[in-house]
């Protein structure tokens, strides 16, 4: 049995999830489809790429056009569908080291075309289905199977990253303030370009046991209380700041977008232009 | 198996097979609602629930959900 | 007929123009560079999509996309780049996605020698990502061969659902030749096989009775499937070990049980021969002109040339194996295909290779005192 939400977007057949008890995965996965819902968009036409990781088994679970692809690679793949069919809606769903370790180039050059793609990074700080290895977004002195002494890199701020490389959608939300997710993710879709949503959550199994953070319900409670809107934010001294982090939509702006372009030059031959 | 608990005009339905008993639900209840039982979320004080679908919204496993079956 | 001067890069990009192509992924890379160049300015004139990706791992994945959203689909490179590409590669095969990957072929490994020959990718070719698999490569060795075998290249993986591998010589990826463009009724294009079911009776990855492959749906075209690099069940979804076995033994067998199909060779000289060459690509051409000069000094000397080279022909090679005293394989490689000709003609006949590393073509005469060596030795 199902809601009615999880009857019409979802495969049910292939619930329950692999997700560990607690895991931020499926309250995100759900605000995707919330956000699909409120967009009233067809089926059909909606095609969700991952690559590999916790986050990526998503698609899977959800009834559209799905491709589960190779590690960091997801981006590549749905540049190749988008390109081929843009009345699709792409959305690529993906992990903090699949999206900026493994995957960090196509990152970047898919925000530099501003094709029309809307990223959902799941960022939980860790390679959860490896077991535990710190990330580029693990803070630095967390630790990490891979990192027993502590992390000593320093990490992504991978909104700072994105709106660097030219995405023209740019947000922030958490696993904890799910309704604010799925209205991030809607306007993302929304958008004509390169979107890019930032979903905090939380690896209880993992990260949170690793850097004892106690229970799934203590670490969505952390992500609660560390999470500030960005107006906020800028009120905040650097003391105040220290273990907290900023959420909200950062960036929005219009600009020409990379299929409709090439559609444009298309269209130039028909005309007989050259 | 899936049970709907209903009061009056509310109900709100489990699927027990999904529940992994993460306990957020209940956590994050504002009326406090919802209890554990053997790792399985039940509805115990239905009266008390404002429909605010907070459990829905954060439920992991889209295990809980207002409404019924 | 049209009659056109063609660089072998350049005929490539035609014939995959008339095979159908519509998109087309890559990353500059020496010597396959024209054929990216090319695909750029056609592409859009014909409603095509080109795209220059950040990398050859990207181009890869990209082409795959394309082509589960219907479009078919290539992507041209040179080894460095074909390393790369090994992975999504084999994602490719495990999902069956139809594309054609073009490797032409430089000085390795590593950069290498970029600008110069070699026919160091055989092996490669046939085992460059992991896992257990089965791949289709293609070899040509003229400008003119190019563009047919681009077109069966596209064929091929299109009727077998896989990629195909098409291996270039630079010296003809670089050459210009006299090639006349054949009339449409003198080509054959195939294309995949669309589901006539309903969406909610499809099944992405059920052979149905009597065929070779699962029907294949575009993204996008209604029929709502999900595709995994995971081992799956015949609905496409991740299916554990239970299901490795068997689909892991209709994806090679799709391939090995039908060589018949798949294998094409050119046999030179061969009838009263007793000593063989093996060769492809531009080795078969200086064979040809060396056969043709022992042939004047009374040697009986053939060629058996494998245009398929993976899967190989390896009903004709045994047979030749009993035909003839002596083959000898020429490559520019260390003995890379003389391993499998070995493997399979060494039984019946003395099997020897030829080759070099150093970048240059083998030219006739080297060829002629080898076959002439195994004469007086």
């Amino acid at each position: 049995m199902a809601s009615t939400l999880v009857k019409k977007y979802f495969r049910e057949d292939t619930l329950p999830h692999i997700w560990c008890p607690g895991c931020g995965n499926g309250i995100v996965t759900r605000a995707i489809v919330k956000a699909i819902d409120s967009l009233g968009l067809d089926k059909d036409d909606v095609c969700i790429v991952s690559g590999i990781g916790c986050s990526s088994r998503a698609p899977g679970y959800l009834d559209f056009n799905t491709l589960h692809t190779t590690h960091g690679r997801a981006l590549a793949f749905a540049t190749g569908v988008k390109m081929a069919n843009p009345k699709l809606n792409v959305i690529v769903v993906t992990g903090d080291g699949d999206s900026s370790a493994i995957g960090g180039n196509h990152l970047i050059h898919a925000c530099r075309r501003n094709i029309d793609i809307t990223t959902i990074v799941f960022n939980n700080n860790i390679y959860g289905m490896t077991g535990g290895q710190y990330s580029p977004t693990t803070p630095t002195g967390d630790k990490g199977t891979t990192a027993p002494y502590g992390n000593l890199d320093a990490n992504f701020d991978l909104c700072e990253l994105t709106k660097g490389a030219g995405a023209s959608y740019i947000a922030r939300g958490t696993a904890y303030a799910a309704k604010q997710l799925e209205k991030y993710i809607a306007d993302g879709i929304k958008n004509k370009g390169f979107s890019f949503i930032e979903a905090i959550t939380a690896c209880p199994t993992y990260y949170g046991r690793k850097n004892k953070k106690g229970s799934a319900v203590d670490m969505l409670q952390t992500v609660k209380e560390s999470a500030v809107m960005d107006k906020a934010w800028d009120k905040l001294t650097e003391e105040q700041k220290e273990g907290k982090f900023k959420i909200g939509k950062f960036h929005d702006v219009k600009k020409p977008e990379y299929t409709e372009q090439y559609g444009k030059l298309i269209e130039s031959f028909n005309k007989g232009e050259d | 198996m899936a049970t709907t608990t209903t009061v009056g005009l509310k109900s709100h339905t489990v699927e027990d097979k999904w529940c992994k008993g993460c306990g957020i639900c209940v956590a994050f209840c504002p009326k406090n609602v919802l209890e554990l039982e053997n790792e399985i979320v039940v509805v115990k004080r239905l009266e008390d629930c404002i429909q605010c679908g907070q459990c829905e919204l954060r439920c992991p496993d889209f295990a809980i959900w207002l409404g019924g079956k | 007929m049209t009659i056109k001067l063609m660089q072998g890069n350049e005929a490539c990009v035609e014939g995959a123009l008339r095979a159908g192509m519509k998109f087309y992924a890559g990353y500059p890379i020496t010597p396959s560079t024209e054929i990216a160049e090319i695909s750029a300015v056609e592409l859009p004139k014909i409603g095509g999509k080109f795209i220059q990706m950040e990398d050859e791992i990207s181009s890869m994945g990209a082409t795959i996309g394309a082509s589960l959203t219907g479009l078919k689909s290539m992507t041209a490179t040179s080894g460095p780049g074909f390393s790369l590409k090994q992975e999504n590669l084999g994602y490719g095969i495990i999902s069956e996605v139809p594309c054609v990957v073009v490797n032409v072929q430089r000085g390795g490994p590593s950069t290498g020698l970029p600008t110069s020959p070699a026919q160091g990718d055989i092996m490669q070719s046939k085992w460059g990502t992991h896992g257990d698999h089965s791949i289709i490569v293609l070899y040509p060795n003229s400008v003119r061969e190019i563009y047919d075998i681009t077109i069966r290249s596209f064929n091929l993986s299109e009727k077998y659902r896989t990629p195909v591998i098409l291996l270039l010589d630079e010296v003809i990826g670089h050459m210009r030749e006299r090639i006349e463009i054949p009339k449409d009724a003198e080509i054959e294009i195939i294309d995949r096989k669309k589901p006539t079911c309903s969406p909610e009776e499809y099944k992405a990855y059920e052979v149905k009775e009597g065929e070779i492959v699962p029907d294949m749906a575009a993204f996008g075209s209604g029929y709502r499937y999900h595709v995994t690099g995971l081992v799956h069940s015949e609905t496409g979804f991740p299916a554990g070990a239970t299901k490795a076995e068997g689909l892991m033994r209709r994806l090679i067998d799709k391939i090995e049980d039908n060589t018949e199909d798949i294998c094409t060779f050119e046999e030179y000289m061969l009838d009263d021969a007793d000593t063989a060459i093996v060769a492809f690509g531009c080795t078969s051409r200086s064979a040809k002109s060396a056969i043709k000069s022992l042939r004047k000094d009374g040697y009986k000397v053939g060629m058996f040339r494998p245009i398929t080279i993976w899967p190989s022909p390896e009903k004709q090679l045994e047979k030749l194996s009993k035909e003839v005293k002596r083959i000898l394989v020429v490559e520019m490689n260390d003995g890379q295909y003389y391993l499998e000709v070995d493997r399979i003609a060494g039984k019946n006949t003395k099997v020897e290779k030829y080759g070099r590393l150093n970048g240059e073509i083998i030219p006739p005469d080297e060829i002629i005192s080898v076959v002439k060596e195994g004469y007086n030795g």
